[in-house]
């Protein structure tokens, strides 16, 4: 949009965005650069800042180095579990909570919504005991009913029950515990009660069952914002830290984020830090590509998502 | 609220939402009532003896020098990470919204920051700041002449996270000003110029004001990712050190609860972030509300 002529202001703009986008893109535009060079240049003070040849090589020694080959599939099939997951779970809770008319619908609604004020940071423990044993309140519920001893009388031997079912370095205890979200469901309900009331008349008028209507309107319907989740939540689910931090205790199962962190060069090591610039360029790439690549959804995504 | 024109059948509902409802309850619900039980407890490390203590672990968590200057750290961290990026992400969205051409290409050069991880931000800016090999540390050193090393001294550290968690920011909140931006209406741009304000003026007047709703929201938004989204780049970077210097209040839950298995003093700090959270949510939901009446 132009209101007026200012050609100088216009020139000034030109030049400050340069150098903003310049600032902003210099770290990567470094890393980029080390992950070039060969060790004794990137340890040079200062390094040189024109590409070197060694990229591939850099590359590969990272992915030998860390476990990162293994470590980026459990990445992908966390983020691509949990924006499934998330996607498929509000959608059917806001159709129910939107489409049907039962008595708990509201309380369901609210129990929903209020997890946005319980971020997993604020329940690091009790949820990683729960993930490690996810019959932890059945077993809670014997020991306080006292069926034990019920349980031994009645088999007339002394039998203990103890009920576990961990979650501990799985790919459900990665995916599982992340796909509730309130914000997910709370945007597919705003969006659905924008959808025409006509529409699900004319299609129960048609004789349609209440899942052939999601199946063949509401669907259908929502395939933008479903493009605008999917970019959001696989981003979201890639960059997860703490959660995968707790669940996993093997290199193997771990995610290609936190395995980067072996790359570091520390004090006494030495300083392959063009290594570890092409591993953070590997491990950045999958994320920062889906975004570029569905820029528009994106914005659309974030801007909607956070009404 | 509920569509006029909807379903009967009762089970299939409950069905649709059972498993949003059991995954709530198993990894929010329970773990949250375990937590503040836990709170009230205090229990040894292995979890095989604990005893009822009512607040103790809260008056011990309020009265820790060391818990207290994690909140003072927290604090200033989480305000400086937001004022950075806002600052920034506003200039960057005004500029954009000048430009006339190549709008898009600018778009798409300054917003791929928000897919990277916070703790590969850390890692890059480690790198950059490092007072061994990194080019900007060198500049400070040999150029500015500051005395730099985020190794060691807790300030410098302290300022690595702030820019490390800001940077990736800054292209979240610039999606939001480009969007906040597009909604002003032409004419009242048009009509400011007409009275002869010019563009700064036509900034302070009216862009600015119309914006405050998205810059209240970007504070609340950014203060919650500084408090909590930025566990991995303390985590990856400095380790809440040196000497604590970068020890936030998530970070030290972790550490207190999970290496250092202090389950009762962990379960109070979780508490308090939470009683956090929940304040923040309800104070942005009221604005919120308020803004939607004043709109309409």
């Amino acid at each position: 949009m132009m209101v007026e002529r200012t050609p100088i202001l216009d020139t000034f703009t030109y030049v400050f965005l340069m150098a903003g986008i310049c600032v902003v893109g210099f770290p990567i535009f470094y890393a980029i650069t080390a992950a070039t060079l060969p060790l004794d240049q990137v340890a040079r003070i200062p390094m040189p800042l024109n590409p070197g040849d060694q990229f591939f090589v850099n590359i590969q020694a990272a992915w030998n180095e860390g476990n990162l080959g293994r470590q980026l599939i459990n990445s992908f099939v966390m983020a691509a579990g949990i924006t499934v997951g998330k996607i498929v779970v509000s959608m059917l809770g806001a159709f129910s909570i939107v489409y049907f008319d039962y008595r708990f619908r509201n309380v369901a609604f609210a129990t929903v919504f209020c997890t946005l004020m319980l971020p997993v940071e604020v329940r690091i423990l009790p949820t990683y005991e729960m993930a490690a044993n996810l019959l932890g309140p059945l077993q809670w519920l014997l020991d306080v009913l006292h069926l034990n001893s019920l349980v031994q009388w009645v088999a007339g031997n002394n039998i203990e029950i103890s009920l576990e079912w961990s979650l501990l370095n799985s790919y459900t205890g990665l995916i599982l515990p992340l796909v509730a979200s309130a914000t997910c469901t709370f945007l597919f309900r705003q969006f659905f009660l924008t959808i025409p009331e006509e529409l699900c008349e004319a299609a129960k008028l048609d004789g349609a069952s209440a899942m052939v209507f999601f199946w063949k309107i509401l669907l259908p319907l929502s395939t933008t914002n479903i493009a605008a989740l999917v970019v959001i939540e696989f981003v979201y689910g890639w960059n997860q830290y703490l959660w995968p931090l707790l669940i996993t205790t093997t290199p193997d199962m771990t995610t290609a984020v936190i395995g980067l962190k072996d790359l570091i060069p520390q004090a006494d090591d030495i300083p392959k830090w063009n290594v570890a610039m092409a591993g953070s360029l590997l491990v950045m790439a999958p994320p920062v590509l889906v975004v570029l690549l569905m820029q528009r959804w994106f914005v659309k995504g974030l801007v909607e998502r956070e009404k | 609220m509920i569509k006029r024109s909807h379903f009967k059948s009762n089970g299939l509902a409950y069905l649709l939402i059972t498993p949003q409802v059991l995954v709530t309850l198993a990894f929010f619900y329970w773990p949250a009532i375990q937590g503040l039980l836990q709170s009230l407890m205090l229990s040894d490390p292995f979890g095989r003896r604990s005893q009822f203590v009512w607040f103790e672990n809260f008056v011990r968590i309020f009265t820790d020098i060391l818990y207290l200057k994690s909140v003072g750290i927290t604090l200033f961290f989480s305000l400086a990470v937001a004022f950075t990026s806002i600052i920034f992400g506003m200039t960057l969205g005004c500029l954009a919204n000048r430009a006339l051409r190549a709008k898009a290409l600018i778009r798409t050069l300054l917003i791929w920051p928000y897919a990277v991880a916070p703790a590969i931000s850390g890692i890059l800016w480690l790198f950059l700041l490092h007072p061994a090999y990194g080019v900007v540390a060198y500049f400070l050193k040999n150029v500015v002449g500051m005395d730099w090393n985020p190794l060691l001294n807790g300030n410098d550290a302290l300022f690595l996270v702030v820019i490390a968690s800001a940077w990736k920011q800054v292209s979240y909140n610039f999606v939001f000003f480009m969007a906040g931006l597009q909604a002003i209406p032409h004419s009242l741009i048009e009509a400011a110029a007409i009275d002869g304000a010019g563009p700064l003026r036509r900034f302070w007047v009216i862009t600015f004001p119309l914006l405050s709703p998205t810059i209240f929201f970007l504070t609340v938004m950014n203060i919650i990712y500084a408090f909590f989204e930025t566990f991995g780049v303390i985590h990856a970077v400095t380790q809440g050190g040196p000497g604590g210097a970068t020890n936030t209040l998530v970070y030290k839950v972790y550490q207190d609860g999970f290496v250092g298995l202090n389950m009762g003093a962990s379960a109070a700090q979780s508490l308090v972030l939470m009683a956090l959270i929940i304040t923040v949510t309800v104070l942005q939901f009221r604005f919120v509300e308020r803004r939607v009446q004043y709109t309409t």
